[in-house]
């Protein structure tokens, strides 16, 4: 097993509305759909969250999608009409998301990074 | 059964690119059959931007942008048939309509048939007790804009008494997509299943490029094929509700699983109920597809009832922000910047502000304008100080940004590059208005 970033696994998009952020997280391949159901939970986003203090982070899974949604409350400072921050939308914070150490056996990995490196190249 | 209808996109945002609709009209012209065409301008807080800009300007209250918008497109969708359908009219639909005529005139064409959608601003009604308010109370500052997200039918009703455009102001962004579907396939309010895919079409749709590998390059990861060259997105909905999203013929962009996938859920709270004036969609039995290359069709869309509300944006005045920059480069530039910092804290400490201290950046002021030279980072490297102060005055907001220009002269050595600003701010929040407060009404204005 090795531990990697997030990143490694899977891609993420946010959106916001008022205070409430999403963060879609989504497996490169079905292989990690289990390490991100297992691994991506929401006490460990709210850990990774917590200097911004959210109220509440609620996870939905996709599994049609290998994708789960993260819904986390607060945590935008006052949305992006209130918020001091550069990004006030909160527009950056899925590379936060993807930065959560996984771990995951060597050989899915490697199929992850098949899977990504015969996309990197079409024809 | 009716043939399917294709539907461009040819803005996600107030600022998106000029010239990206024109390649969508073109291939939807070059694919033929019946097709539409809708550009999405409205943010959050856009519309209580343009109710601003009616303060001292009446005729001015819609998108900035709308006559470089549409002066590549008007003269072919008018020609092809294909509808235009967008929320451009922000706080002033009516005179959106007009300077479309205008714009058709200077091309040469004759008056569009225009139909405005307005309807949505619900001032007027806000003291009505059911109202169920954000936070609990309604805000305690001066409401500049509040207006319900209207729903997809009356732009049906609009396209059905022949509209060749129509001009909303708020309206539920997938309504754009879902309203010209309802015209084309006779849909009614109880077919949930279909309103529900037309509306996850319209979803994928309204934010332009990010559906279509916009938002998306991450290189080595997910690399987007020419990304200065996106085509916007084109959906194709069939009478059954299967979507088939592809992207305008241009070099660049994508359309795969991913980039569907992320557009999906952007935005999205509970996937088993995205609450729109029109149903409540369902997505999580939907599937996802790569048919061919740039081509993802999408089936298993489920509605519930629509809600028994409107969701209203209620935009308030927000204070004023001030903001100042200042960089450091070269030897110990951190703890120069960090000294900044401080003195920057200590001189605002006694104005009545909610201050942020940022220390930004890799590089930006020792580079050529190509980069060149690249990093240093660390200690040494580049950094760049940021104040922003939020107050409820504009006067104590100068006085905040002030304290960055002073260090000019007063801060650490070696500061240069100050940029400071002041800017007034719209605050939003959000309310849950019965639908009997609310009347949506169509009127044709040209010609």
């Amino acid at each position: 097993m090795i531990t990697v970033p997030l990143h490694a696994i899977a891609h993420a998009r946010t959106g916001d509305k008022g205070n409430r952020l999403n963060v879609a997280v989504i497996a490169h391949h079905p292989d990690v759909w289990d390490v991100l159901v297992e691994q991506v939970t929401e006490e460990r986003v709210a850990a990774l969250l917590a200097h911004r203090r959210p109220s509440a982070v609620r996870r939905y899974l996709l599994p049609n999608l290998y994708a789960l949604n993260l819904v986390i409350d607060d945590v935008l400072e006052g949305g992006v009409n209130a918020a001091l921050n550069l990004d006030g939308h909160g527009k950056t914070l899925s590379f936060l998301v993807l930065t959560l150490p996984v771990t995951v056996a060597e050989d899915v990995l490697a199929t992850v990074r098949t899977t990504l490196d015969a996309r990197a190249h079409r024809p | 059964m009716a043939p399917p209808l294709l539907i461009g996109n040819g803005a996600g945002f107030s600022g998106d690119r000029l010239d990206a609709a024109e390649p969508v009209a073109r291939t939807l012209i070059a694919r033929g059959g019946k097709a539409a065409m809708t550009f999405e301008t409205l943010a959050e807080r856009t519309l209580a931007l343009g109710v601003l800009a009616r303060e001292t300007d009446p005729d001015a209250g819609y998108e900035p942008a709308l006559a470089p918008l549409l002066r590549p497109v008007l003269g072919l969708c008018l020609d092809a048939g294909i509808p235009i359908i967008g929320n451009f009219g922000a706080a002033n639909p009516r005179g959106a309509a007009a300077a479309i005529v205008r714009l058709a005139a200077e091309l040469g064409l004759a008056p569009p048939r225009i139909v405005v959608l307005e309807g949505d601003d619900v001032r007027d009604v806000l003291d009505d007790p059911r109202i169920a308010w954000e936070g609990g109370a309604r805000p305690a500052r001066p409401i500049i804009a509040a207006n319900a997200y209207l729903g997809a039918f009356p732009i049906a009703e609009a396209l059905r008494a022949g509209a060749e455009i129509v001009v909303t102001g708020r309206i539920a962004d997938p309504a754009l997509a879902l309203g010209p579907l309802i015209a084309h396939f006779g849909w009614g309010e109880h077919d949930l299943d279909a309103l529900a895919a037309g509306t996850l079409a319209g979803h994928l749709l309204e934010c332009g490029a990010q559906v279509t590998g916009g938002y998306f390059g991450d290189p080595g990861v997910k690399d987007v094929p020419a990304p200065e060259a996106i085509g916007f997105p084109i959906a194709e909905v069939t009478a059954d509700g299967t979507i088939t999203v592809t992207k305008a013929d241009t070099p660049g962009g994508l359309v795969d699983r991913r980039s569907v996938t992320e557009q999906i859920l952007y935005e999205v709270h509970d996937p088993a109920a995205y609450l729109t004036p029109d149903v409540t969609l369902d997505i999580t039995g939907v599937t996802v597809a790569e048919t061919a290359r740039d081509t993802v069709v999408l089936r298993g869309t489920r509605g519930q009832a629509r809600p028994p509300t409107l969701k209203a944006t209620i935009s308030t005045e927000g204070g004023y922000l001030g903001e100042g920059e200042i960089s450091y480069a070269g030897p110990n530039a951190l703890a120069r910047a960090r000294l900044a910092a401080s003195t920057l804290r200590a001189r605002v400490a006694n104005l009545p502000v909610r201050l942020r201290i940022d220390l930004l950046g890799l590089q930006a002021v020792f580079d050529s304008d190509d980069g060149a030279r690249g990093g240093p980072l660390g200690p040494d490297g580049e950094v760049r100080v940021r104040l922003a102060a939020l107050a409820d005055d504009r006067a104590t907001a100068e006085a905040a940004a002030r304290e960055v220009l002073s260090l000019y002269c007063c801060g650490p050595a070696g500061g240069g590059g100050v940029r400071t600003s002041v800017t007034r701010r719209v605050a939003t929040t959000s309310a849950l208005i019965p639908r009997d407060l609310v009347h949506p009404r169509v009127a044709m204005v040209s010609p």
